[in-house]
């Protein structure tokens, strides 16, 4: 029974987004439109990042650098053989664009996955602020390493990538994202990246494989990433090394950091707060970043464990404080 | 590979380095299964770092470690608790962001008997029925004896034919510690095989069968825990006069 109802859901779900997409989409304020896939990628960034830094404690600032990585690849992919696909595929453009699309971005979250094999490495000896360090040098080397490709537009940037996203692939892969890291985590053995993050010794006193947790968390991290740079060079068609500094990087964190470090809920949260709050800001115009800084800061000193700390959401939760001000209304 | 008389764990002339730093010199124990053996000695002798070395946290850069007669000095951390070796940490370690229930699952990690699995948490909440009360709370809120309990529970959860104990008894009240001593007896009855570090001298050679004294990196006494006891040497430096 389950695997046809999660089929059955699958379905459902791609058909909802399908149908959202066509009807809102050409509706829509372009404007607003382009937030709402901020947001999406944003959140696809901030689960999965909190994959490596929040589940499993690896303090990790290079996700720009995966990102890239997957935006890069897939954009050269779409783009110099996407087209040869096309003609040679004989099928309905409807049919084959996607597929071209698909496997662009797949390669992109692969290759981005190696990448993050090749820093998960160094993870195995170095803890704290040195790894963080390490991520950042990584990051920034993969930058500049494409900042001298020439093929794939070096210092000009890279433009024409065909514009492939839409919202319904924006949607589907943020919640895809987002069902993964979670039965990921919340599974029984998933249960072990917490504990390489809550005590590595103890972690491994208990049985655990604390290597393959933590590379893995590295892979499966950066392949999201991937993922969502693939999706922004095929939304904007255009790529350029400067979207992928440390400064991303950081904004990712940020996240992670505000919503609660290990809380699903909250990073998705936090990767709206922090698309919608530099728009929302702009009636301040050349206040804007001093505002968007203020707010983080108190934010910060009045929930240092982030907003959502370790905590989801989920339905007990609402319903318990529901009932209670239901309780306090009654009493009154 | 030396297997006699039902030797379960043997260490010959073990050594282990901290940098240039050597914490044990030699050392050589064997433990035979269904007994419980303790281990005493003052601040920094090296009994952590002994029990570390079995458990494959640290390694010995001489000497070799047997595991009912296999070697052990080269296997990973993780393949020695599927062995079944278990280690109950100094300063118990437990996963505080955890909920008690979600720490002793992961005291099962290793395991794939699902059913057995059910059967001995419930065995750990009979043994400790405080962590039953518990289950759902986070770890981290436990008071130092519950935390305590967990954390045996834990490595019991991983249904080893050793229990390794580091300090259990650390920091917490007398009264405390005698119920945990009551159930590591029990926990030995049933047939697990332990080996003990302690600084409350007195009650761990009462509970013992054997007991090895530790000096700097040495051991430097070995005996039944009744001689132990009695011996003038252990009477002025352990168990206050
Ligand atoms: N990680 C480490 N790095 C360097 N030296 C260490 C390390 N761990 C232990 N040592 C040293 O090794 C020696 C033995 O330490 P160990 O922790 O095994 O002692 P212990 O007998 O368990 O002491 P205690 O009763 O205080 O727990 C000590 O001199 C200690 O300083
Ligand atoms: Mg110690």
């Amino acid at each position: 029974m389950n695997q046809l109802k999660k089929i059955l859901l699958i379905i459902l779900f791609l058909g909802l987004f399908l149908v959202l997409d066509l009807l809102i989409s050409p509706r829509m304020n372009p404007y607003y439109l382009q937030i709402l896939i901020y947001c999406g990628i944003n959140i696809i960034l901030a689960v999965s990042l909190n994959l490596i830094n929040g589940f499993t404690g690896q303090f990790s600032i290079g996700h720009a650098g995966f990102m890239a990585i997957g935006g890069y690849t897939s954009a050269a992919f779409t783009f110099y053989l996407g087209p040869k696909i096309l003609e040679t595929l004989f099928l309905p453009l409807w049919f084959s664009k996607p597929l071209v699309f698909v496997a662009g971005l797949l390669l992109g979250g692969t290759l981005a996955a190696f990448a993050g094999l090749l820093v998960g490495i160094p993870s195995l000896r170095l803890r704290g602020d040195y790894l963080a360090i390490v991520t950042l040098g990584f990051g920034e080397i993969i930058r500049v390493f494409i900042l001298n490709i020439d093929a794939i537009g070096g210092a000009r940037g890279f433009s024409d990538v065909p514009k492939y996203t839409s919202l319904f692939w924006v949607l589907g892969f943020t919640v895809l994202t987002i069902v993964v890291v979670r039965n990921l985590v919340y599974s029984t053995h998933g249960r072990a990246f917490l504990s390489v993050r809550e005590d590595e010794v103890a972690a491994e006193a208990m049985g655990i494989n604390t290597t393959w947790y933590k590379v893995t968390a590295f892979v499966i991290g950066a392949f999201f990433a991937g993922i969502a740079g693939g999706l922004l060079g095929h939304y904007l068609q255009y790529l350029h090394t400067n979207s992928f500094t440390f400064i991303k990087s950081f904004e990712v964190v940020m996240m992670v950091v505000l919503g609660g470090m290990g809380s699903i809920t909250g990073s998705i949260l936090a990767a709206v707060i922090l698309t919608l709050l530099p728009e929302v800001l702009r009636p301040v115009k050349d206040y804007r970043m001093v505002f968007y800084s203020i707010l983080l800061v108190i934010l910060m000193i009045t929930r240092p464990q982030g907003i959502f700390g370790v905590r989801e959401f989920n339905w007990d939760w609402l319903k318990k404080i529901f009932s209670r001000k239901k309780a306090q209304a009654e009493g009154a | 590979m030396p297997i006699e008389n039902n030797v379960i764990l043997e260490l010959k002339d073990v050594d282990v380095y901290y940098g240039a730093i050597q914490a044990l010199k030699g050392i050589s124990l064997s433990i035979k299964q269904g007994e419980i053996v303790t281990m005493i000695g003052a601040n920094g002798a090296g009994k952590s770092t002994t029990l570390n070395t079995i458990s494959g946290l640290n390694r010995p850069k001489k000497g070799n470690l047997f595991f009912k007669g296999q070697t052990i000095d080269r296997t990973p951390p993780h393949r020695i608790v599927e062995l079944g070796i278990s280690q109950v940490p100094e300063g118990r370690r437990i996963f505080a962001n955890l909920s008690v229930l979600e720490n002793l699952e992961l005291g099962a990690y290793i395991r794939r008997d699902r059913h057995k699995v059910k059967q001995d948490l419930e065995k750990i909440f009979t043994l400790f029925p405080r962590l039953k009360e518990r289950v759902k709370q986070n770890a981290g809120t436990l008071s130092g004896g519950e935390q305590q309990m967990l954390s045996i529970g834990r490595a019991l959860m991983s249904n080893p034919q050793v229990l390794l104990l580091d300090e259990p008894s650390l920091g917490l009240a007398p009264m405390l510690v005698k119920s945990i001593f009551k159930a590591l007896e029990e926990i030995n009855r049933e047939g697990t095989t332990i080996l003990l570090v302690e600084q409350n001298a007195y009650m761990a050679l009462n509970l013992a069968h054997r007991g090895y004294v530790m000096e700097t990196g040495k051991i430097v006494l070995e005996d039944q825990a009744k001689n132990l006891l009695n011996n003038q040497k252990v009477k002025e430096a352990y168990l206050g006069g």
